[in-house]
Formats: C-alpha cells, sequence, structure tokens
C-alpha cells in the first residue's frame, strides 16, 4: 500500500446557480495577462450543452485521455510515438477558434465620438490583433440553453439515447438544464503529465496538485491534446502551457483556492483524501463498467490504523492524516456514495467529484386532489391554487425514472455510461429529501420514510449529516485543507499580489516571451 | 604584398578565422548562459494554435528537411573518410546527392510557406518578432545558396568531406588552415559565412529549441510526481533540517 494525499474537491450540482462568479474570482487572480485572455481555468458549463472548448467531450475531435489499448492504456492522441511524430504539427491540437477569439470593446467611443444623430457604439475588438472582430463565440456562448439547435443539441453526452428521448428533452415546456463548473481534476493519473515530451508537468507528491514548470515547458504542446477535460491551455503569446494550479499559493498558506472562496452557491467542498497510488495503474486500465467503482475502491478510510500507519511511512504529515479524517470530500465520496467522477470513461482518475443534481429531475408541476390540498402542512401550502411543486408522489422512485434529463445523459457524464450508479446515487438524494420533508412538512408518514431510508441504505442519522452538510454547512466544514509546513516549503510562499500579471511564482525573471 | 590581395587576406583571414571562432564561442556562451539563467525564454514558439492549417505545410517540409540536411552535413563533418569510401562508388554518390538535394528543396518550401503564412495572417504578426524575420531570411539564403551549390558545383558530399571538413576540424584543433576554403566560389563561400552567421545569432533566436528537443521522453516513465523532500525520511527525527528548500523539479 503506497500510501498518498490528494486534495479533492466536490461540487454539489444541485446548488449551483450558475453565476460565474467562481470563473471571474480565478480569472482576475491568474488569467488577466496577454495570452492567457482566452483560458478559463475555472468555467461553468450549461448542460445539456456543448461546453467550452465547443464539444471538448467529443474524443474523436479532440483525442484526448487514454484508451484501452489491450490490457494496459494508452493515450489516445499523443503519447512518446504519436507525441514524437506530431511534434512539428499536432493534428489533433485545438485551434484558438475552438475556444474563441477573446475580444474587447472600445468602450472609449462611447465617451469620446462627437455629437451626431446616432448613438455611439463600442466595437468589439480582438485582444490579439486589436482589429474590430464579429464575436461568434464566448467562453458561455450557450448559457442557459441559448442557441439550442446548435449548442444542447449537439452535446455529446447525448449518444446512447433515442431521438424520441433526445427530442423530449428539447421540448419547449419541458426543457430542463444544470450547470457544470470545471476546473482541472487533478487526475491521479493525468493525460497531459503522461504527455508532456519535455517533462514538464508533475504531481505534486504532498497535495497532488498537477503542474507546469514554467521553465521547462517548451511549448510542444501535447498536453492541450492529451487533456480530455481541454484544462491545459496554451499561451498563444509567451508560448507556454497553463493550467488550473487549484490555487497552490493559497491553499499552501491555508486559503480556500478563488473559485471556491467565491462560490455564491457554496457548492464546494475541498478536503483532502488519502488513496493508494499501487491501484492507479490497475484502476485506470479496468474494464469501463468497473471504472468508477475501481476508483472509487482506491480511497482509503482515514480511519483505518493501517492506512494511518502507511501514510505516516510514507512521510504524510499529521495535519494532513487529520485533515482527511475530517475530510468533507471523503464523506460525499466514500462514505456517503454521493458524489462521482465527471467522464470516468476517460481513465485519468478524476480527483474532482460531483454530486449529480437532483432538481431537475424533480421539478415538476403537477396538479393535486382538494384532499391532497387541504392535508398540506401549512408551511408547504405556498400555493393558492392546487398546483404543486411535484416531491410527494405515490410512486417515490419512478419520478427518477422519468427524469427530465434522461438518466442516461447523466449516466454518460457521471458514471462512465452505467445508469444504475446515477440512479442509487440520485434515490440517496431524494431519500433525504424525503426524509426532511417528513422532518420539517409533516405530510409524509414514517413509515414511508422509513422505508425509504432503508431502501438506499441509509439512517436517520445519515440523513442529518447529509443534510447538514450539504444546506447549512459553514466555511469550515466545507473546507478542511491543512495549511502547508513551512519545513517543508513546497513551491514557494510569496504574496499572491506582487505576482498578479505574471507567469506565477518562483520565476525571478521577468516573465516575457522569448527571442 | 600587393594590396589587392592584402585585402583579400584580410578579408579571408575575418571570415575564416575570426568569424567562425566568434560565432562559436558566441554560440557557446549565449546557449549556456540563456539556459542557465533565463530558461523561461526557451520555448519553440509554436504558432499553431493561431493557424494550424498552413503550418502543415510549412513545419513539416522545412523540419524534416532540415533535420536530415543537417544530419549529412554533420555526417560529413565528422566523418570524412566514410562519406567518401561511400561516394566511391557512383551509384552511391548520386543517390546521396539526390536524397541531400530533395530535402534541400523540401527546406526550402517549407520555409518559403512558413515566411508567407507569417507575413500573410494578422494574428501570427502579433507573435511575430524582428528575429523571426531575420532568421527565417537567412535561412532562405542560406538554403537557398545550398541548392544552388548541390546543382552547379558538384560532388558537394565528396569536396565537403575532402576539403571543408579538414578546414572545420582545423578550426576546432585552434590551427586554422584556410586555404581550400579560402579557394573555393564565392556562393560556397557565402553559404559558409551565412552559416557561422546563423550560429553566431543562434542564441537570440527562437532556434534554441533544436537544443531542448526532448529525446529523453523516449526513456522517462509517463507519469511523474514530484516530491520536495525525500518522504521516506521527512517524518524520521534524524532526518537534518536543511536550510536551502528544494529547487522543484
Ligand atoms: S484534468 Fe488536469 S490533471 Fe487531468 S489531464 Fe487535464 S490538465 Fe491534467
Ligand atoms: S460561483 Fe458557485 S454557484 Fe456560482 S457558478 Fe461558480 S460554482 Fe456555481
Amino acid at each position: 500500500m503506497d500510501v498518498r494525499s490528494q486534495v479533492s474537491m466536490v461540487f454539489h450540482l444541485d446548488k449551483c446557480i450558475g453565476c460565474h462568479t467562481c470563473s471571474i474570482a480565478c480569472k482576475n487572480i491568474w488569467t488577466d495577462r496577454k495570452g492567457a485572455e482566452y483560458m478559463w481555468w475555472n468555467n461553468v458549463e450549461t448542460k445539456p450543452g456543448t461546453g467550452y472548448p465547443g464539444k471538448w467531450e467529443n474524443q474523436d475531435i479532440y483525442k484526448g485521455g487514454w484508451e484501452k489499448d489491450g490490457d494496459s492504456i494508452a493515450l489516445k492522441g499523443a503519447g512518446k510515438k504519436k507525441g514524437l511524430l506530431n511534434i512539428f504539427h499536432n493534428p489533433n491540437m485545438p485551434m484558438i477558434d475552438d475556444y474563441y477569439e477573446p475580444f474587447t470593446y472600445k468602450y472609449l467611443d462611447l465617451i469620446e465620438s462627437p455629437a451626431s444623430d446616432d448613438q455611439p457604439t463600442a466595437r468589439p475588438v480582438s485582444l490579439i490583433t486589436g482589429k474590430p472582430i464579429d464575436i461568434k463565440m464566448g467562453p458561455n456562448w450557450d448559457d442557459d440553453l441559448s442557441g439550442t439547435p446548435d449548442y444542447a443539441r449537439n452535446d455529446p453526452n447525448l449518444e446512447g439515447l433515442t431521438p424520441a428521448e433526445q427530442d423530449a428533452m428539447f421540448q419547449l415546456e419541458k426543457m430542463a438544464f444544470f450547470y457544470l463548473p470545471r476546473i482541472c481534476n487533478h487526475c491521479l493519473n493525468p493525460a497531459c503529465v503522461a504527455a508532456c515530451p519535455s517533462g514538464a508537468i508533475y504531481k505534486r507528491g504532498e497535495d497532488g496538485v498537477v503542474l507546469i514548470n514554467q521553465d521547462v515547458c517548451r511549448a510542444w504542446r501535447m498536453c492541450v491534446t492529451a487533456c480530455p477535460y481541454k484544462k491545459s491551455y496554451y499561451n498563444w503569446n509567451n508560448g507556454k502551457s497553463e493550467k488550473c494550479i487549484l490555487c497552490y499559493p493559497r491553499i499552501e498558506a491555508g486559503f480556500a483556492p478563488a473559485c471556491m472562496h467565491s462560490c455564491v452557491g457554496r457548492i464546494r467542498y475541498l478536503g483532502v483524501i488519502l488513496y493508494d497510488a499501487d491501484q492507479i495503474e490497475s484502476a485506470a486500465s479496468a474494464d469501463e463498467s468497473e471504472l468508477v467503482d475501481k476508483q472509487l475502491d482506491m480511497l482509503l478510510d482515514p480511519y483505518d490504523p493501517e492506512v494511518i500507519k502507511a501514510a505516516k511511512a510514507n512521510g504524510v504529515s499529521d495535519s494532513t492524516i487529520n485533515a482527511a479524517q475530517g475530510s468533507p470530500t471523503y464523506k460525499f465520496v466514500k462514505k456517503w456514495g454521493l458524489a462521482l467522477p465527471l467522464h470516468a470513461e476517460y481513465r485519468t482518475l478524476p480527483m474532482l467529484f460531483y454530486v449529480p443534481p437532483l432538481l431537475p429531475v424533480m421539478a415538476s408541476v403537477t396538479e393535486v386532489s382538494k384532499d391532497q390540498n387541504d392535508n398540506l402542512n401549512p408551511i408547504a401550502k405556498q400555493w393558492t391554487d392546487s398546483w404543486l411543486y411535484d416531491t410527494s408522489t405515490e410512486e417515490l422512485w419512478g419520478t427518477i425514472d422519468q427524469a427530465r434529463l434522461p438518466l442516461k445523459y447523466m449516466a454518460n457524464m457521471f458514471g462512465a455510461g452505467d445508469e444504475s450508479k446515477i440512479k442509487g446515487q440520485l434515490q440517496k438524494l431524494m431519500a433525504v429529501r424525503i426524509y426532511r420533508r417528513w422532518k420539517t412538512v409533516g405530510d409524509i408518514s414514517e413509515e414511508k420514510v422509513n422505508e425509504v431510508l432503508k431502501d438506499t441504505n441509509l439512517t436517520a442519522e445519515l440523513a442529518d449529516e447529509i443534510y447538514n452538510l450539504t444546506s447549512l454547512a459553514k466555511f469550515d466544514d466545507r473546507f478542511n485543507v491543512p495549511p502547508a509546513h513551512r519545513e517543508q516549503a513546497i513551491e514557494m510562499l510569496e504574496f499572491a499580489g506582487d505576482e498578479k500579471g505574471s507567469t506565477g511564482f518562483g520565476i525571478k525573471e521577468k516573465v516575457q516571451r522569448g527571442l | 604584398m600587393e594590396p589587392v590581395s592584402a585585402f583579400v587576406n584580410l578579408y579571408n583571414n575575418f571570415f575564416f578565422i575570426a568569424l567562425p571562432y566568434i560565432a562559436v564561442i558566441v554560440f557557446l556562451v549565449g546557449t549556456i548562459y540563456r539556459y542557465r539563467s533565463t530558461s523561461f525564454g526557451f520555448s519553440s514558439l509554436s504558432s499553431q494554435f493561431l493557424e494550424g492549417k498552413k503550418l502543415f505545410w510549412g513545419s513539416i517540409p522545412f523540419h524534416i528537411g532540415i533535420l536530415v540536411v543537417f544530419l549529412g552535413h554533420l555526417t560529413a563533418f565528422l566523418l570524412p573518410k566514410e562519406t567518401l569510401l561511400w561516394n566511391s562508388e557512383p551509384i552511391r554518390l548520386i543517390a546521396l546527392e539526390v536524397t541531400g538535394f530533395i530535402f534541400g528543396l523540401s527546406v526550402l518550401f517549407g520555409l518559403v510557406s512558413l515566411f508567407i503564412r507569417r507575413i500573410s495572417n494578422a494574428r501570427l504578426r502579433v507573435v511575430t518578432s524582428k528575429m523571426d524575420i531575420i532568421v527565417e531570411l537567412l535561412l532562405i539564403a542560406v538554403v537557398i545558396l545550398g541548392c544552388w551549390i548541390a546543382l552547379g558545383y558538384r560532388w558537394g558530399s565528396s569536396w565537403f568531406a575532402a576539403d571543408l571538413s579538414p578546414y572545420l576540424w582545423s578550426i576546432v584543433k585552434l590551427s586554422p588552415q584556410i586555404d581550400a576554403v579560402s579557394a573555393m566560389p564565392v556562393v560556397i563561400k557565402l553559404h559558409i559565412i551565412l552559416a557561422f552567421i546563423i550560429m553566431l545569432l543562434f542564441p537570440f533566436t527562437r532556434l534554441v529549441h533544436f537544443l531542448v528537443a526532448p529525446l529523453h521522453y523516449i526513456v522517462r516513465p509517463y507519469q511523474k510526481v514530484v516530491w520536495n523532500w525525500d518522504r521516506k525520511a521527512i517524518r524520521d527525527p534524524n532526518t537534518p533540517w536543511s536550510p536551502t528548500p528544494p529547487k522543484n523539479n
């Protein structure tokens, strides 16, 4: 057992309101520089949608991630052979137009244009050439299902859904969507690391953050191809690749990453998870149907004395082990089984987990009978007419199967295609709701509630725990990562403000394009 | 001594003794200094992200061609006897020359496509420096001269090995013998001079990415995990504390 620790995030998608505050917080700190304007280390996508860069999930186009190669795995679009052969021209590299051409507006024209009969306008200009452009794409171009025929309809996750199912998803009355915030997954089997010919990318042993050494990157651009999440970006100005650094300077100093700290919906949880690195290879090359389970099997119980012993022998510090024991992410992922990795089928073993959203599943409005209406607890009775936001149908589990976002669609994202994964998880979320409804509204019988809890392997205590961490958690409950040990100072502790506008920490020379 | 021949002597001494030494010294000192102190600037500065279609028709013929042509020159320089031996058989000589010439043309084709691509695309002009243009033009000039020589002054692979290799070795051995090179036609002389100028400018251009070609990728394991400290020792109370933090990576 080779115990290592990983700082890992959970996104509770039911809580994301799609405000993009996280993206802005990240951009303000890290990527408001020339060459990086188009990069959104954190971005928020509307699902269904094609995302950013367009259709990034379609690996037939982008050739990201690993694929099965006999008993082992191989990089799909990079690697030693493909990478070195394609080094002069990489056919699998996304282009700037797959993301979007960064732009700004000529705001000054609004003020300085001479008086005339027409309103002055602020024309958009390219941030690359400085010339006026027609904006064709942006980082959240398909926000809130805009342009559905072109975007949501082309979501790669619709694969495997019948045309009828797809049509049903996009009926105007039935449309539903949710938000998917994405950052680098700080994978255990990172494709970006494996694809880098220079060996500039590495995973930090102490906390699992995946970083690109800017001094070693030589712009061979293979990481951009290899990362299936398209979270390694090429800085077109200074010729270096860049990616999310999980705000390691903040984490080392005991602060939460900017995206998490600013999250309006408080959807993010950050904690330490211990895992067994010996299993990386077998987990990454498992059969598709076992991928999720095998990955979750790698995560170790931080209370197990064997695990603690092995962790200590491996140099994991006490504070890290303590944090792992109080880790909110461990609870979501392992203890409660509520959070799943995004696109496990890319085989990078992503270490950010998502609680798939229940809300669109449930969001149907039904007419209730007079009887039912009269029986309702006054708290629930906000409707003067007899329409009810339907969460108490007789067939409790039935609604999940008839979800407005088909289970298959969700499974393509979070279950490596396996619907049963999503179903069990959504049922748990539902059970907690039913339990809470019983407690606060009281229109459900105790019998029913017990049955529901039993069906989902929950107890009243667990349901309360889940409810607490989901709805009431304070910042310290959501963020439990120990600051770095000074004596083991990792990269370097510097003041982020001093480094703003530069490429990062630890670089003493002026950060500029090479000759 | 007559004034004309004195001038010619001066000229030959400068271009074939002084220039090579200056070029080699600047190349060595320049690249080592640049690598050690300003490694951030070491990059191939790929522009594929901004334009990828035309790049294919420029980058591939250029890079493949220059690799072959460079290796050819290197072989004739390092192994002149073997090269001459190879060329002793006319078929083999012609095969070598034809191959070299084809790859020379490929370099030329690539360079010209790259040049047109650079200056005709508004996005690319933003990431094009003066040095890029200078290097590009110098390379085009060298390659044109090279192709001209291959056609007009046969058989280059043989006389390179016989006459130029000894001259280059005499430079290496610090006792320059420039008689042979001084007697060469002016086209060949220009080719040599331009080559030294490129060597001289090398550390100040994007060409440095050639020196960091990622060959070690072939042997390294795919995954890379970096610990700042020896993780097995860090919790051992006997591990001495070190005042200098390790440099990561
Ligand atoms: S998500 Fe991050 S760690 Fe994983 S392959 Fe992409 S860039 Fe690398
Ligand atoms: S800040 Fe939070 S709620 Fe807002 S979009 Fe980002 S993840 Fe969602």
